[in-house]
């Protein structure tokens, strides 16, 4: 046992019967370890165990002054309702075609960049490279979002003065619905691929020389011992973190889209998250927006549940 | 060993797409800085590249004038430390007992954390528990939500258990070191690195946060930093009356000008204590990514 006060306690009552006394005992003994868990403990309860109990209203017509509790039941009517709306398959269309590009896109690039950073001999030159590349993950999303409309302005930004120079017209990237999902899949690459490859390059470090050493005497050339030795290693990292990208798949974060919509764009922009918000918030339609959200985070944990599945029958590699 | 013709070849060809990459993330970050002190209307006729042209400060100064951008950052200092200081508190303890392997019922807390994880009430169950405590356009709201996560708790918890030797605590107790005594004069001190990872993480985090802001905030004087630069950067509501004496109003393109410099500007000011701190901090942010990761 891991101490001493535990263990006295054990040897005075031997028998089996005795150790529900014991471990009541130890927990008076330790009331101070309940104290350091129960601030915690209480923040959560406030802030995700009552929210989940408000869940209710999604099955219920809210009534202000009646509360959640109060308020009648109305069954699915809710979800019927979204199911039947006009923009029912844009929003799902936008939410998961966002989501694959980003992850088609955005997971292969973080791998690829540290294996190629690991060959780089020159070792100031790999400490700046990847110094720099972390930089961007620190801006903010408003930042970041604010640099793509400064960048991109029809006539003032830098893209547009290039693209005038080469003699083709100006385009405004950020108005056009069909450069949306481009323009945030590439910004969050430019932004995050350092961070992402972090991981991957501190598993690259680890590999034994030897490995590579016995590689070399055995004839195998740079490609083939990077194709064979350091790709393998990383496998199991990188399945775990698809696991956990595909199992999002639904849900396209907040922030960054409601920055870059605009009137103009909203046929692509809009997700589920951005529509929750205004559903529930902008229109006070509180029932149909948690309906909204239940839906989205009912698909979440099924897929997450799906996506563990399939690659542990694929890889041996899972959540848990 | 001598490095055969492929080999050099293949360095060539690699170190060239790094360099491409590395020119591709910091080109952007080199052109708002030399934005920042150029001359605004060579800005926007397209002639600054890399370096700043017609070098001048005048933006820096004006941003100095723009009595929102401070009261934001004020606000933003305040929401980061105690927001940061509310969230160490509570990460640090509750990962304690977790870490104990004598601590009866350990599993009952794991699974009640866990569940946060993967369910949540969603945004009008949350919006009506902080609007039924009254926390609405108050500092509660900016420095409460969020302030724990149980990933992070998971993350202490595994440095506690791998870099802070059992013997120790034990050693302690047999003294009669109460365990509050043990977490302040032993835990703690032991734990440096990942207390500077999690002030990081919720840091960073708090800084560049406007969600909780725009959800529950509608007084202006409460609005942190990043819910300015929005109206600055993305609502381009921008104003000028701040920014320019009345002769200079009357001309429409340098109030053009001008508001992009403002952006420019206000993009250095508001990134810049957080790209300062990370080069000192760097360290510990790859460790804390480490042990996270292998935890999974």
């Amino acid at each position: 046992m891991a101490e001493l006060g535990q263990g006295v306690v054990v040897n005075l009552n031997p028998k089996p019967h005795h150790n529900k006394k014991s471990k009541l005992k130890k927990m008076l003994n330790d009331y101070q370890l309940y104290l350091f868990i129960l601030p915690s403990v209480l923040y959560f309860l406030i802030f995700h165990y009552v929210p989940i109990y408000g869940v209710q209203l999604a099955f219920k017509d809210f009534v202000a002054t009646k509360g959640i509790w109060g308020s009648p039941w109305v069954g699915l009517k809710h979800f019927k309702l979204f199911f039947s709306s006009y923009y029912f398959w844009e929003i799902i269309g936008n939410t998961v075609g966002i989501s694959l590009y980003s992850l088609i896109a955005g997971f292969p690039i973080p791998i690829i960049f540290a294996l190629m950073l690991n060959e780089v001999s020159n070792k100031h030159y790999k400490k700046l490279v990847q110094t720099v590349s972390y930089a961007p993950h620190f801006i903010s999303t408003v930042v970041m979002v604010g640099m793509l409309y400064i960048f991109l302005h029809p006539v003032y930004g830098i893209a547009n003065t290039l693209i005038k120079f080469l003699g083709f017209e100006a385009v405004d990237f950020i108005n056009k619905p069909e450069y949306f999902k481009s323009l945030y899949v590439w910004s969050d690459i430019w932004q995050h691929t350092g961070w992402n490859s972090v991981i991957y390059f501190a598993v690259l470090s680890n590999i034994d020389p030897e490995q590579h050493e016995s590689a070399i005497i055995d004839g195998a050339s740079r490609l083939q011992r990077i194709w064979y030795i350091n790709v393998p290693v990383l496998m199991p990292t990188a399945v775990i973190l698809l696991i956990l990208n595909a199992g999002s798949i639904m849900s396209v974060g907040f922030e960054k889209v409601y920055l870059m919509q605009t009137p103009l764009n909203i046929k692509a922009s809009e997700v589920i998250s951005t529509y929750v918000y205004k559903v529930g918030l902008q229109s006070a339609r509180y029932s149909f927006s948690t309906a909204v959200g239940l839906f989205n985070s009912v698909i979440n944990f099924m897929l997450l549940v799906l996506v563990n599945r399939v690659a542990k029958k694929l890889s041996s590699t899972s959540l848990w | 060993m001598k490095k055969s013709k492929d080999d050099i070849i293949f360095e060539t060809v690699n170190t060239f797409f790094v360099t491409v990459f590395f020119i591709i993330v910091l080109y952007p970050l080199i052109f708002v800085i030399s934005a920042s002190i150029s001359d605004p209307s060579l800005v926007s006729q397209g002639k600054v590249v890399l370096l700043p042209k017609g070098l001048n400060f005048d933006g820096y100064r004006r941003v100095l004038e723009y009595d929102d951008i401070w009261i934001g950052y004020r606000n933003t200092i305040f929401y980061t430390i105690t927001g940061t200081l509310i969230s160490l508190a509570l990460t640090l303890t509750a990962a304690y007992p977790l870490a104990r392997r004598d601590f009866v019922g350990k599993n009952v807390f794991v699974i009640y954390f866990t569940i946060t994880m993967f369910f949540s009430g969603g945004l009008i169950p949350t919006y009506m528990v902080v609007k039924a405590l009254g926390m609405r356009n108050t500092v509660f709201s900016q420095i409460l939500l969020g302030a724990v996560s149980f990933m992070n708790i998971v993350i202490v918890r595994t440095f506690y258990q791998t870099s802070i030797p059992e013997e120790l605590q034990q050693a302690a107790q047999i003294d009669g070191c109460s365990y509050a005594r043990l977490f302040t004069s032993i835990i703690l001190p032991l734990a440096k690195p990942v207390i500077a990872v999690m002030a990081l993480f919720y840091g960073v985090g708090r800084w560049n946060s406007y969600f909780t802001a725009l959800i529950y905030l509608s007084d202006r004087n409460l609005y942190p930093l990043q819910m300015i630069l929005r109206e600055i950067l993305i609502i381009n509501e921008i104003n000028m009356e701040m920014l320019m004496t009345e002769g200079e109003l009357e001309v429409i393109h340098k109030r053009v000008e001008l508001a992009t410099l403002l952006k420019y500007c206000v993009i250095i000011v508001s990134t810049l204590p957080v790209i300062m701190a990370y080069p000192f901090l760097q360290k510990y942010f790859v460790k804390g990514i480490m042990v996270g990761a292998i935890k999974g």
